[in-house]
């Protein structure tokens, strides 16, 4: 039974995963600081699995999550962080280290609440300074842990369960235990090849106590079985040298998933949940003796409900009597178990529940749409708004501008949002347009209007956007018709020649002409139609589970040459690639001529190509059958033959890819651990890894008009790399050279200046693009040694400003806002907060000179006004003319005012200098001070003691507002500048005269000692230059 | 002149390439190829003048920092001073931008300050003698450069109260071993729990030491805002004045 299981650390890196680094260190290498953003959104998260709460600090929480990594607060639950964005992202069990709880965070991945869409994990993973590095310990091919237990009094000894595999056989499985802090691992309990271990908790008290469950379970694309004669819950008492079941009180005969807690404050005290074949013997059962017996006390829907999806039980660390348990709505009893009700509202499906480590009031609840934070013992929830982890199933954009991204999500309907937005892409930006599960959504190419869907196109809904309408649209089965076999993620698609057509994929593909009001069937079952694949009804094991989730033989995508609009391809999920050259009459299925390929492999996406009618990319998942291999093809003989284009540099299974529209060696792959790029057509590829997590890419994007690359990720929601239009550059010739100017589109200053900015502190906010003229450009090697700096001239070669440049091997990105310098504004007690403003630059053509070392480097940059704008030209010169001429006043008046200071100075001097010099001194600063008082202002701070604005401010305020603005200066804004204008010639006048009347007198005097220090005064030229 | 010679024994030094085996070589390293330990030993105070472009505005900042802690920094708009982390050897200040009067850091801010004072002119440079601990953490790409990570334990800080780690990760160039980039966690604050990043370049020859004159700040996963420095004076002349505190201001 025990098998020993030794994993030597220094073999950990297997030739493959060497290359797969290799993709990372290349792509860093590549890429440089070109940076993807993430737009969430966050208002309804994504699945949590697991949520871990530190043994002493109540600040400190960590969260796993389904597909968005790990999560760590530090302000006791308000805010989030991600901490393990370079691994795989799906979690199945968070430990912290008790006896270094600040510092050692044990991190097992892969799920373990094993829906059908659930990812994969590949191995444990461990950190030694809070979560800032990690490192890969083993268990590669354990793809999912369901628990981790340290010894609290020996953080060498640690337990690990291994639940394994769901849709596969695996000897990986079992519980295992190191006593060397992990370098090397026993196999301390195995069931067999189908059993694995699901919950592990070790005695508080006595830590040689150990409990685990088994379960047996296994899912096939088309079915799901829970239970069998292994699963069982077992105890040890002397660390696990020895193992007993203890079933005395169980039911008998096959058991399903079981969850095992200890009560830390009476370890007699266990609960478990049982799953087994009678509906009267599941439920919550109960221990007061440490396991030698057990009792059941309830079997509410709440405890018994779809145990392969909760499981788990905790117990409040204070009393023994309070335990909650995860559920669809998640369950709290305060009298031992005996009677439950459910927690206060939230997200439906509860994965995990816990209390806080002082205040049994305060709990966290892990649901299908985020964390979830209570203060009164889990009747009132509220959820953690900065987490953007949903679970995107698939993108489309529209032409909007900003354009909308559209999608479904996991257990979250379907949304829509746009690309960006003023103050940030916003949790109020976001429309919904559909409920249960969402999966694809389509804007209309011309009209206002949206196709979604929810699970197995159970609704397929046409969303008018303006009248906020949603009507049903999907086919049915008609007379004749057998039943239509929609996968639970149906097949959508829409067409780039007739905008009012609208496909969708059952066993058949349906065609519809007038947005889904009438649908013809184009096609056969294009399926094996395998009858031993449709007993759905029988799927579940111990507890049925027919949610039709795993619908199968159904046509999974379908995909419309943009080239031809009668060459149509369909993939099914059991692994038919199909094609039709004439609008549906004759379909062929081609996926015999594709080499290496398993049979019935699920066709995930078909990518028809803009190069060429025939020209196709195939990509192809085989993990629900446990073949994690890369499969992604391509054609350019509609489907004749095949070639991979999959290299071992690649990690992760695929689901889709994206050929860029100008470039077709460029090429974008999603697999589950991120998202790769190749400049080659696939013969080498590099993993992008700039603010892009290793999180599942489910569906890419590319936008036409922006060149936006849009990724749908499951657990990250939606990332946008910005105009990968630069990449179509990167070729050898050009990445040969020192520094490479990218050539980049002219660019366009945007006029748009909303307020946005509705969310509070605690919420996520997607990020925007960069509204700056991009510089970029391609170094060989960074920069460290020496000066190097970057400056933006006219096309005269005049100066207008410097910028900090990017020094980063690979792609560097310098950003400028179009700004000029800002006014040399007049000294004075406060700020003029309008002289901040730096002007724009005109349209025109504008030279980028960067100095490395002892090279130049030279590149035009061409500047527009907004397109879209109706702002004329003659407009924008005046608001220019405007703006330049209060720019000089400005200036001007703050030569005047350091003269006027400058003569003050010497007047001082010649006033403390004799009598006669005092005579002399005295009214000429009396004057200048009278004078400046009305100038600028003298007293009072930058706030509400704010002084009265004098005319320094007046100016400054006018020229702030001209130079913001985009039209020309209206009326209220030039009479302001005519008074303003008229009170510096007045004010420049008496300053004449002022100076007329005493400057030659101090200048002339003559002290007895000889002539005081002269009046050098800077010219304007030098004043303006110094800062 | 001696800009040409760090530069040259950089040159030297990776030709050799002698593949660096710990931190305390990498770190020797560094120390050889800026100037020599001696040198930084020497080190008594640092007047950097520098600036940042502030959406088109060029804002002036003169930072100094000298052996003893005390330290400042001028920020100048439109001719008006505004000083900020300044530390007279007793109390941290900066400047309110509002009513542009002194006030003083927190508490717990001040102290946290006061376990660092020992750092200057580098937190490497006799390290072990300060209590801190390196450790080598392994090679990780910066930039598209291949650097060893190393691991710097200072003295625990507080945070909100709470006895927290002090560490702060360095990423030497794995060819001229100078620091490429800088990390740790933001512990208070909006961002806190965000990883921030300091990016140095511009490496050039000041008094005899190679110190970067651009460093990049930012938070991981965000842009940065270079500041440039365009001088650096070692040992320079101060006035005492500049740092006091102005009670009762």
């Amino acid at each position: 039974m025990k098998k020993h299981y030794l994993i030597v650390a220094s073999l950990f890196l297997s030739v493959s995963s060497a290359f797969s680094q290799d993709a990372v260190t290349k792509g860093k290498e590549l890429f440089g600081d070109l940076r993807a953003r993430h737009i969430g959104p966050a208002l309804m998260s994504g699945r949590i699995t697991d949520i871990e709460l530190h043994p002493t600090n109540d600040r400190v929480i960590f969260a796993g999550t389904a597909g968005g990594g790990v999560w760590k607060s530090s302000n006791g639950g308000a805010t989030f962080n991600p901490i393990f964005d370079d691994y795989c992202q799906s979690i199945g069990a968070v430990e912290i280290d008790p006896s270094n709880p600040d510092n050692v965070i044990w991190v097992g991945t892969g799920e373990t609440w094993t829906r059908n869409s659930v990812s994969v994990g590949d191995g444990l993973y461990k950190t030694v300074d809070g979560g800032t590095n990690w490192k890969k310990i083993g268990f590669e091919k354990s793809e999912r842990i369901a628990g981790v237990q340290v010894n609290p009094k020996n953080p060498n000894e640690i337990y690990v369960a291994v639940l394994g595999p769901l849709w596969n056989d695996s000897e990986e499985r079992g519980l295992y235990k190191t006593t060397d802090g992990g370098a090397t691992w026993n196999k301390i309990l195995y069931v067999n090849q189908k059993t694995g271990c699901s919950d592990l908790t070790l005695d508080p008290k006595d830590p040689n106590i150990v409990y685990a469950s088994f379960w047996e379970f296994r899912r096939q694309p088309w079915s799901f079985s829970s239970g069998g004669e292994s699963s069982a819950l077992y105890k040890s008492t002397d660390g696990g040298k020895t193992f007993a079941k203890i079933h005395n009180g169980f039911p008998k005969g096959a058991l399903g998933r079981l969850a095992i807690a200890v009560a830390p404050s009476n370890t007699n005290i266990l609960y478990t949940v049982i799953e087994s074949k009678e509906d009267k013997d599941k439920g919550l059962y109960r221990s007061d003796d440490a396991g030698a017996s057990w009792k059941q006390l309830n079997n509410d829907f709440g405890i018994v409900v779809r145990p392969f999806y909760f499981s788990r039980i905790e117990v409040d660390p204070r009393n023994p009597d309070v335990v909650v348990k995860a559920g669809l709505l998640g369950s709290i009893s305060r009298d031992g178990g005996k009677t439950f009700k459910n927690l206060g509202p939230n997200h439906s499906d509860v994965h995990d529940i816990v209390f806080d480590i002082k205040n049994s009031d305060r709990m966290f609840a892990a649901t299908d749409g985020g964390i979830y934070r209570s203060w009164d013992g889990g009747t009132t929830l509220e959820m953690v708004e900065n987490m953007p982890v949903c679970q995107f199933y698939h993108v489309s954009v529209d032409n909007e501008e900003p354009y909308n991204v559209y999608g479904g999500l996991q257990d979250n309907g379907c949304w829509f949002g746009p690309s960006q937005s003023p103050g940030g892409v916003e949790a109020r930006d976001w429309k919904r347009v559909g409920v249960g599960d969402g999966y694809r959504v389509y804007a209309h190419p011309t009209k206002k209007l949206i196709y979604s869907e929810m699970q197995g196109a159970e609704n397929v809904w046409r969303f008018d956007v303006a009248k906020d309408q949603a009507k049903t649209v999907q086919p049915l089965a008609g007379k004749g018709d057998p039943k239509l076999r929609f996968n639970w993620n149906a097949a959508m698609a829409i067409s780039a020649h007739k905008p009012d057509r609208f496909y969708m994929g059952s066993q058949f593909v349906h065609r519809s002409e007038d947005m889904g009001e009438t649908w013809v069937k184009i096609s056969p079952d294009l399926t094996t139609n395998d009858p031993s694949k449709q007993n759905q009804e029988d799927s579940g094991g111990l507890s049925r589970d027919n949610s039709g989730a795993e619908n199968h033989c159904t046509v999974f995508t379908i995909a419309e040459s943009p080239l031809d609009e009668n060459i149509v391809w369909a993939g099914t999920d059991d692994g038919n690639l199909q094609i039709t050259k004439d609008g549906g009459k004759t379909w062929t299925n081609v996926v015999a001529n594709v080499p290496g390929l398993p049979k019935n492999t699920l066709v995930y996406h078909i990518e028809a190509s803009v190069f060429g009618k025939g020209n196709a990319y195939a990509v192809f998942t085989g993990y629900q059958t446990g073949d994690k291999n890369t499969y992604v093809y391509k054609t350019t003989d509609f489907g004749a033959t095949w070639k991979s284009i999959v290299t071992p540099e690649i990690y992760g299974f695929a689901r889709n890819i994206q050929e860029d529209y100008e470039n077709e060696n460029l090429l974008f792959l999603g697999t589950e651990f991120g998202l790769y790029i190749t400049l080659n057509g696939g013969k080498n590829w590099y993993k992008f890894t700039n603010n892009m997590p290793a999180a599942n890419v489910h569906f890419i994007e590319l936008h036409k008009k922006t060149n936006d690359l849009v990724v749908a990720t499951h657990g990250r929601g939606i990332i946008i790399l910005d105009d990968i239009s630069p990449l179509r550059q990167l070729t050898e010739e050009n990445m040969n050279k020192d520094l490479h100017f990218f050539t980049m589109k002219p660019t366009s200053i945007s006029e748009s200046n909303g307020f946005g900015g509705g969310s509070t502190e605690t919420q996520f906010v997607g990020e925007n693009p960069s509204r700056a003229a991009k510089i970029m450009y391609y170094l060989k090697k960074r920069h460290t040694l020496g000066k190097m700096s970057l400056e933006i001239q006219d096309a005269n070669g005049n100066k207008i400003t410097e910028l900090g440049p990017g020094k980063s091997k690979g792609i560097n990105v310098v950003e400028w806002n179009y700004n000029t310098k800002p006014p040399k504004m007049a000294a004075a007690k406060t700020f003029a907060f309008g002289g901040f403003t730096s002007p724009r630059v005109p349209a025109g053509t504008y030279k980028v000179i960067i100095q490395k070392g002892k090279e130049t480097y030279t590149n035009d940059l061409v500047v527009q006004y907004d397109p879209k704008s109706e702002v004329s030209l003659a407009d924008r010169k005046a608001q220019e003319e405007a703006t330049k001429k209060l720019f000089n006043m400005a200036e001007e008046l703050a030569y005047m005012v350091y003269t006027l200071d400058e003569y003050i100075k010497i007047s001082e001097e010649v006033k403390v200098a004799n009598a006669q010099g005092k005579k002399i001194a005295e009214p000429f600063i009396k004057d200048l001070n009278g004078l400046k008082e009305k100038l600028v202002v003298t007293k009072g701070d930058n706030y509400v003691g704010a002084a009265e604005p004098q005319l320094r401010e007046k100016m400054a305020e006018l020229y702030a507002k001209v130079a913001d603005s985009y039209y020309k200066p209206n009326q209220a804004e030039l009479s302001n500048l005519e008074a303003i204008e008229s009170r510096f010639t007045e004010s420049k006048a008496e300053f004449k005269k002022i100076k007329d009347k005493n400057l030659p007198k101090i200048t002339g005097f003559k002290s007895k000692d000889g002539a005081l220090q002269p009046l050098i005064l800077k010219t304007f030229e030098e004043f303006k230059r110094e800062p | 002149m001696k800009r040409k010679l760090i530069f040259s024994v950089i040159a030297f030094a990776s030709a050799l390439m002698v593949q660096a085996q710990t931190a305390d070589e990498i770190i020797a390293k560094y120390f050889e190829n800026t100037g020599g330990i001696a040198k930084w030993k020497a080190v008594q105070g640092f007047k950097m003048s520098a600036k940042v472009n502030q959406g088109g505005m060029e804002i002036p900042l003169e930072i100094i920092q000298l052996k003893d802690g005390r330290q400042a920094t001028k920020i100048t708009f439109q001719g008006k001073d505004v000083m900020q982390g300044v530390y007279d050897g007793k109390t941290l200040w900066s400047h309110n931008f509002m009513n542009m009067k002194a006030e003083k850091s927190d508490a717990e801010a001040t102290e946290n300050f006061k376990k660092e004072i020992g750092e200057f002119p580098d937190p490497f440079l006799n390290y072990k003698e300060k209590g801190y601990k390196v450790e080598l953490l392994g090679k990780e790409t910066v930039d598209g450069t291949e650097t060893f990570k190393i691991k710097l334990t200072k003295k625990p800080i507080k945070v909100d109260g709470v006895e927290t780690d002090n560490v702060v990760f360095y990423y030497f160039d794995a060819e001229n071993f100078v620091p490429l980039m800088s990390e740790s966690e933001i512990k208070s604050g909006p961002a806190k729990g965000q990883i921030a990043q300091n990016k140095m370049s511009d490496y050039q020859d000041a008094g005899g030491l190679l110190v970067p004159f651009s460093m990049a700040q930012g938070v991981k996963g965000g842009g940065s805002q270079p500041l440039t420095i365009t001088s650096v004076e070692v040992n320079p002349k101060v006035d005492d004045k500049l740092f006091t505190y102005p009670e009762g201001n």
